[in-house]
């Protein structure tokens, strides 16, 4: 059979995929026709800025081909030898440890369709629960808000709210400073690679490794913006306690403060500045409030501690005149401050009062000008040219998700009222009540985060039955052996677990579920838009492309695409009609979001799908509308930010505040919960409750930061992607284990006598984890960093809570404590460890 | 004229994404490209190997990354070391291991300086880089790492066609070879290859929480003298010093006394904070 080329997308970036036989033997970047790119050019500081003619993927997209064949891919249907869906005791304690027998599609289809049967009519549809992991395919029909949720939809069941991961404090803190609940408080992005090229003078990454978060969903395509930016002349400054990817290779100045007192040097700074009298008094003055009594704060006016330099200095370890000399430079040049998403994902906004740290970035913005010509705030991710009039729907939009999207007859509403919170989820299961406030990701309003929750409803059952897709959560959550103990509660009767790839939670289930890839199953998607929340985050790649994602292989094993397997559920338990709408097919779908997309007035669907992608150009008359440039200059809302709810209205020149100004004093904040000392309505400095300065240090001397990791994203890729194993800076060989990378400086490694590549233990009261030590001068002393996310979670002793895990999820060591009382993002750079050499 | 194919990588774009090794291992593992190539082993080769570079000291710290393929001499080791035409130069001078008649020869291996030259246990085979030669003679502009680097680090081309950006690059005088003293002629180029720096932090012992800015910092040594000012945190660096040499930098300022102070470039030096006291008046 001759070669095949088919296009499709991965969450790391658009791909060709090159078929022979029925085998996939290459994964390129997607081949574009160079008459079907047009590229823009950014005159700036008398230079052009033009993307070259193709299109960048991030590392770990070259690595499909093997992820897809992965041996770690599950193969069949499985059944846990101890578990009888006949007897009454499911042996929930076994779970974790027993081995697992293959059986038919049929058996499994009958045993999870029987039990989700008996466990509605015993307990009522608030039994069953069930959510996915995030990440591991891309497509907007198949992904996790694809047939999962309107399977699960059309049933009813207790939904799980996602708590916010990955930009806490901008969720939990910004909000209430500026509004922007629809980007879950994260910045407008527009035009900001042209303002910064054309009008900034310095760029202040403050916890934010561009290098390292492939601005989220776009690949490698920005990477080539730090280049210009350099090559631009504009200086390039990084605060972060590990010296980044991009600190490391391209920054100009490294700035290091201990973990979690990032907030102390960002008062310091405002001190510097009220000081100097080296702000922007007018834009002060007319948008923002609360400025005097910040004023007052900062000056020690208000409890005798004027948070000055040297202030700053005893508690973040940098020397007051650095902070000093930062200010000063700061405030004399036009300075981007870039923080808070796509490209952010910062560690100073994950822990202990997170939160207060992102209000401060939004604050010194104020300070700045937010929004005057080189001022702004941009996470360097997205913000390119860009055109945000056309059209097409990410999975995250209304009109992406298959329950709400106008492509189905009928859309799907959830009928059963109870709720789950994510990070509580092993509470729920092995501890009930629970009690949380906020609906997950808050992107309706203020208040949505305010509201009260509480599990279980009154009146309602428990949950005894848990539909996990995927396998993320002793990688991503906090202080997962909760998860290790939830999986054994006798609570739960009953445990499926549906997924590509083995992974870390897949062998506590009681039924496992093959899946196919998305490179077996046909679909369709944009590069780099995941929409709703993040809206045009395909503006982070130089090109625009809606692909279309085509079926490259028939699934491997007896794997069935998701659409497939919730399909013979839905049959079986009489939801058929409501799942499939009517009888739609996968490709039928794929057709359908074409047609509701701005795609068929530019292409016919034969001619897409035979290309296989339609890259969307900026238009000739391109005119940039820079982030917030409306907001300083006092004119309506100009930027194409969609979910904005003000534009296009008569109160379009405010921010959604409820001040509809920049508030130091928070307004809502203060109406709602005035008394909060943790979050009070004006930001105010807080040690953390496990730092540099808690008494738990002495015993636990070390800082633990776990960012986003580099070479996987999330948890995929990492052990299925076995390539990745050989890149030092993500796993270490040894004695033929990859172990988990840890990185550690030297003067903590030597009195401990750990030399580099040795294995060792990072330990606390709450697990024990080991890693291959990687000494390094990039980490400031006493901060050792190793990524989050690790897939493999691999106990010396499976299915006992606690055990020492050789897989590297350092999540095991984090707290589950959330960045403040009413605040319950998820707080894990706030861990204190101890590091000894493992001697096995 | 014949085409000769040279790569450019340039070392101040690149931050280690792996890209290049990746789409490598892609391209080559698991398929067989007969008669440019057998497939590479799924682990232990690296055909495009990225070496991680970490130069200075907390909080002076750089991170070089050298991605190291197959330099393509024009006077390559291996082709000399190897017998019945197992290692061979193509008319476009690319280097090629033959996969059929190198079969046993492990001496290619050992023959090439650059050690990037790996051994197939399995299939008793010397393999290497190849340029992609088997998909330039498809027609591709360039080999699959080139193609995956998001930063253009890596350029490829025509060194023979005075218009293509490698032999403008390297008739720029930019360019130069790793391990030039090995006297191979490589047609993969470097530039930006690390040196060394002297740097440090000038603080004013009596002003403390102040940053030094301004100060003269001189620097001395390997026959090269060169003066600059402390920037806005007081720091001061020398960057792309020679190897190994003896250097002493002198800081000097306004009322305050001279500081000398020797450094060797056996590794880059970062001098950490250096206190300047208030000079002692003559009485």
């Amino acid at each position: 059979m001759s070669e095949q080329v088919f296009t499709s997308c991965t969450v790391g970036g658009a791909i060709s995929v090159y078929v022979k036989d029925g085998k996939i033997v290459r994964v390129r970047p997607i081949v574009i026709d160079e008459k079907d790119m047009k590229p823009w050019t950014i005159e700036a500081k008398g230079k052009k800025f033009s993307p070259p003619k193709k299109v960048k993927t991030a590392p770990f997209a070259m690595t499909e081909r093997i992820r897809v064949y992965s041996e770690e891919r599950i193969r069949y249907p499985m059944k846990r030898v101890d578990f009888d869906p006949n007897s009454k005791d499911r042996r929930t304690q076994n779970r974790g440890k027993s081995g697992y027998e293959r059986i038919s599609w049929d058996e499994a289809i009958n045993i999870v369709a029987g039990e989700i049967k008996r466990i509605r009519e015993t307990y009522g549809p608030e039994a069953v629960t069930g959510i996915t992991s995030s990440h591991h395919n891309w497509g907007t029909m198949g992904y996790k808000t694809g047939p999962f949720m309107r399977f699960l939809g059309s049933l009813g069941f207790s939904f799980v709210f996602d708590n916010p991961d990955s930009w806490e404090g901008f969720h939990f803190g910004a909000i209430h400073t500026y509004g922007y609940f629809w980007r879950l408080g994260c910045p407008e992005p527009y035009d900001m690679l042209e303002d910064t090229l054309k009008n900034a003078e310095m760029v202040v990454y403050w916890s934010n490794d561009p290098a390292a978060t492939w601005g989220t969903y776009t690949g490698g395509e920005s990477q080539i913006w730090r280049l210009w930016t350099r090559e631009a002349g504009i200086k390039q400054v990084f605060i972060d306690p590990f010296c980044n990817y991009a600190a490391s290779t391209i920054g100009d100045k490294w700035i290091a403060p201990k973990v979690g007192t990032d907030l102390a040097m960002a008062f310091a700074i405002a001190y510097v500045w009220i000081k100097d009298g080296s702000y922007d008094k007018k834009f002060v003055d007319g948008r923002t409030v609360g400025f005097e009594q910040f004023r007052d704060y900062v000056l020690g006016k208000e409890d005798k501690v004027p948070k000055t330099p040297q202030w700053a200095e005893k508690i973040c370890g940098v020397p007051a005149r650095q902070i000093t000399a930062l200010a000063k430079e700061w405030a004399s040049k036009r300075t981007i401050l870039s923080c808070g998403v796509r490209g952010g994902f910062g560690g100073a906004m994950r822990l202990a009062y997170g939160h207060e740290w992102a209000r401060l970035m939004v604050l010194l913005a104020a300070m700045q000008g937010l929004g005057s010509p080189g001022s702004g705030m941009w996470g360097g991710g997205m913000g390119g040219p860009f055109d945000g009039n056309f059209f097409f729907p990410g999975y995250a939009d209304v009109d992406g998700r298959l329950f709400s999207t106008r492509a189905a007859n009928k859309q799907i509403n959830n009928p059963v009222q109870q709720r789950l919170y994510r990070l509580f989820v092993p509470e729920c299961f092995t501890n009930p009540p629970v009690e949380w406030i906020g609906e997950g990701f808050c992107g309706q309003s203020i208040e949505q985060q305010l509201k009260p929750y509480k599990y279980p409803l009154e009146g309602k059952s428990e949950v005894k039955m848990f539909y996990r897709y995927g396998s993320s959560f002793i990688g991503t959550m906090t202080e997962t052996n909760r998860w290790v103990k939830a999986y054994q509660s006798p609570k739960l009767e009953f445990l499926v677990n549906q997924d590509c790839w083995w992974g870390g939670e897949t062998k506590f289930a009681d039924i496992i579920l093959p899946a196919c890839t998305n490179l077996e199953r046909d679909d369709i998607a944009e590069f780099g838009n995941a929409g709703g929340y993040s809206a045009h985050g395909s503006s982070g790649a130089n090109w625009r492309i809606i692909v279309r994602q085509k079926k490259c292989i028939e699934p491997l094993y007896e794997s069935k695409s998701d659409y497939q397997i919730f399909g013979l559920l839905a049959e079986k338990l009489g939801v058929k009609d409501d799942y499939t709408d009517g009888g739609k097919t996968e490709m039928d779908w794929v057709k359908r979001y074409f047609e509701i997309s701005d795609l068929p007035k530019r292409i016919s669907w034969e001619e897409f799908d035979k290309k296989g992608y339609y890259v969307v150009p900026v238009p000739d008359n391109y005119k940039p509308t820079p982030a917030y440039r409306w907001f300083y200059e006092g004119r309506p809302c100009d930027t194409p930010d969609y979910l904005n709810p003000k534009r296009n209205t008569d109160k379009a020149h405010e921010l959604s505040s409820y001040s509809g100004k920049i508030e130091f004093v928070s307004q809502s904040l203060a109406k709602h919960l005035p008394d909060d000392k943790e979050r009070p309505p004006m930001p105010r400095y807080i040690d953390s409750w496990e730092g540099p300065a808690s008494p738990l240090a002495k015993k636990y001397p070390l800082q633990l930061m776990s960012p986003h990791p580099r070479y996987s994203f999330h948890t995929h890729y990492d052990t299925h992607s076995s390539w990745l194993k050989e890149i030092p800076g993500h796993r270490i060989i040894i004695d033929g284990y990859a172990y988990w990378t840890v990185r550690i400086h030297p003067s903590d490694a030597e009195p401990r006598g750990i030399s580099n590549g040795d294995v060792v233990r990072l330990y606390n009261d709450r697990g024990s984890v080991l890693g291959a030590a990687f000494i390094t001068e990039r980490c400031k002393p006493g901060v050792v960093h190793s990524y989050c996310s690790s897939i493999k979670y691999d106990p010396l002793e499976p299915g006992k809570p606690y055990s020492t895990d050789k897989g590297g999820c350092v999540n095991l060591l984090t707290s589950v404590r959330t960045l403040s009382k009413n605040a319950p993002g998820m707080a894990p750079n706030s861990c204190l460890i101890e590091i000894e050499k493992w001697e096995a | 004229m014949t085409k000769k194919y040279g790569m450019v990588i340039d070392i101040t774009k690149c931050n280690g994404c792996y890209n290049c090794f990746l789409s490598c291992r892609d391209e080559h593992c698991g398929n067989d490209y007969l008669p440019y190539a057998a497939s590479q082993p799924m682990q232990g080769h690296f055909w495009m190997r990225v070496i991680e570079k970490e130069r200075g000291k907390y909080p002076k710290v750089k991170v070089a990354y050298t991605a190291i393929p197959c330099m393509q001499c024009e006077t390559p080791t291996c082709v000399a070391a190897s017998m019945n035409g197992g290692a061979y130069q193509r008319d476009d001078g690319i280097v090629i291991i033959d996969p059929a008649k190198a079969v046993g020869q492990k001496e290619i291996v050992n023959s090439c300086p650059y050690r990037v030259i790996y051994w197939n246990e399995e299939k008793r085979l010397p393999q290497k880089c190849t340029f992609c030669a088997h998909l330039l003679d498809q027609g591709w502009k360039e080999p699959r790492c080139v193609e995956a680097c998001p930063t253009g680090a890596l350029i490829f081309g025509d060194l023979n066609d005075p218009n293509s950006e490698v032999a403008k690059l390297v008739a720029g005088g930019q360019t130069e070879a790793l391990h030039p003293e090995y006297e191979l002629k490589p047609k993969v180029k470097y530039i930006g290859l690390p040196k060394r720096f002297v740097a440090g932090e000038v603080v004013f012992k009596d002003k403390q929480d102040e940053c030094a800015e301004g100060v003269k910092v001189t620097l001395k040594g390997d026959g090269v003298e060169k003066t600059i000012k402390t920037d806005n945190y007081g720091e001061f660096e020398f960057e792309g010093l020679a190897v190994d040499r003896p250097y002493t930098v002198t800081i000097e300022h306004k009322g305050y006394a001279v500081k000398k102070i020797k450094a060797k470039t056996k590794v880059d030096v970062y001098l950490g904070e250096i206190l300047l006291s208030k000079a002692v008046a003559k009485k």
